[in-house]
């Protein structure tokens, strides 16, 4: 059986799917913030592997071919957005704005977090690109000398604590302009809180993926520029 | 073919944001070029949406599922995080939801006044014309 899965091609794949569809049965059943389908698909995953004894490379065989799709489906989010043209041009400057107060909060909160716990400039340099979407981010902590497997690491994290408490946080910090709410998802949380937001309404989808562009930018100018205070 | 076509314009793209990413020697990697790309296509109409839309809606709501390979990753992670891992946690969930008050709030305070002014002017010249109105 081992042997099996280790050359098999589907299993990556089968077992995501399937347990993002349980995941989802869930939420459906019990309507709890907790139960994020993504979430639950991946403890399962991980729960499934290690009751299995399945290395993550043996995982990765099948699951790869999920993970080729995410460039073009980034690419994609050019269409709701471009569909949104119009509020995009007419606020433009609240967008810019949010945003870059955004990447600027991010940056300096980690600076503060870093200087609290004491952390090194290893550790520092990895954390800074964290709201942003992970092919940057990695290319950012590369250049500036940060631990790349940890980089992807809070970025994910950072993601599936957008994408299950984004919509909860919006509410209880009363954001409710959804050109708003799309920036909040889209600047804290990359792609991951985007697909949440494209969940939440079409305007909102469009502005979180407007924010992964510009966060991402900014963040490679302001890393860069935040690693040398530390 | 119309989905053949569909998926070859945004492969297209994906492949010259690749292209882009090697040629220039900036950290901005393929999807974000890809992103820029298609934006300028649909705007400047070299691209229309219904040349896209089917297979793009199709992939984006696909799109969490591409998440978790990567997040099963944090399996193989843990290792290195094991000694800070509280560090890094907590950093990561403060400097996530400071960023998302801080993102949401500017963005909304800014259309507000940009909207309470513009009805504001709107006003003013109401005033204006009933004034000239008045004097007429």
């Amino acid at each position: 059986m081992k042997e099996f899965l280790e050359t098999s091609v589907f299993f990556g794949v089968w077992i995501s799917l399937a347990a993002y569809l349980i995941g989802w049965g869930i939420q459906r059943k019990w309507k709890l913030t907790i139960f994020n389908p993504l979430l639950i698909a991946i403890v399962l995953v991980i729960v499934i592997l290690l009751l299995t004894g399945t290395g993550y490379d043996v995982y990765y065989e099948g699951a790869k071919y999920i993970s080729y799709l995410m460039t073009p489906a980034t690419i994609c989010l050019a269409v709701p957005l471009y569909e949104q043209l119009e509020l995009l041009q007419k606020n433009y400057k609240a967008l810019l704005l949010g945003i870059l107060a955004g990447v600027l909060t991010s940056l300096c909160s980690i600076l503060l977090m870093t200087v609290v716990f004491g952390l090194e400039h290893g550790a520092y340099v990895t954390l800074l690109p964290k709201s942003i979407t992970t092919a940057i981010g990695i290319s950012i902590s590369e250049e500036l000398g940060g631990y790349i497997s940890i980089t992807v690491a809070v970025i994910i994290i950072t993601g599936l604590l957008g994408n299950m408490f984004g919509e909860a946080a919006c509410r209880l910090f009363r954001i409710t302009e959804p050109i708003a709410k799309g920036v909040a998802m889209g600047t804290s949380a990359h792609v991951m809180g985007t697909s949440k937001a494209m969940e939440m309404g079409e305007v909102e989808g469009a502005m979180s993926s407007l924010s992964i562009v510009v966060s991402g930018m900014l963040t490679v100018v302001g890393a860069a520029v935040f690693a040398m205070f530390l | 073919m119309k989905y053949v076509k569909q998926l070859g314009i945004i492969m297209t793209l994906s492949f010259v944001g690749e292209v882009l990413h090697e040629i220039v020697p900036l950290p901005i990697p393929a999807n974000i070029y890809g992103i820029v790309l298609m934006f300028l296509c649909l705007e400047c109409g070299i691209l229309k949406v219904s040349s896209v839309k089917e297979v793009s809606s199709v992939l984006i709501e696909v799109m969490p599922l591409m998440f978790i390979p990567a997040a099963v990753g944090l399996l193989d992670t843990w290792g290195l995080i094991q000694n800070a891992w509280i560090a890094y946690l907590v950093t990561t969930v403060v400097s996530t939801f400071v960023v998302l008050f801080v993102a949401g709030r500017v963005t909304q305070f800014v259309i507000r006044r940009t909207r309470a002014k513009a009805q504001a002017d709107e006003i003013d010249t109401r005033e204006d014309l009933e004034q000239e109105a008045k004097e007429a």
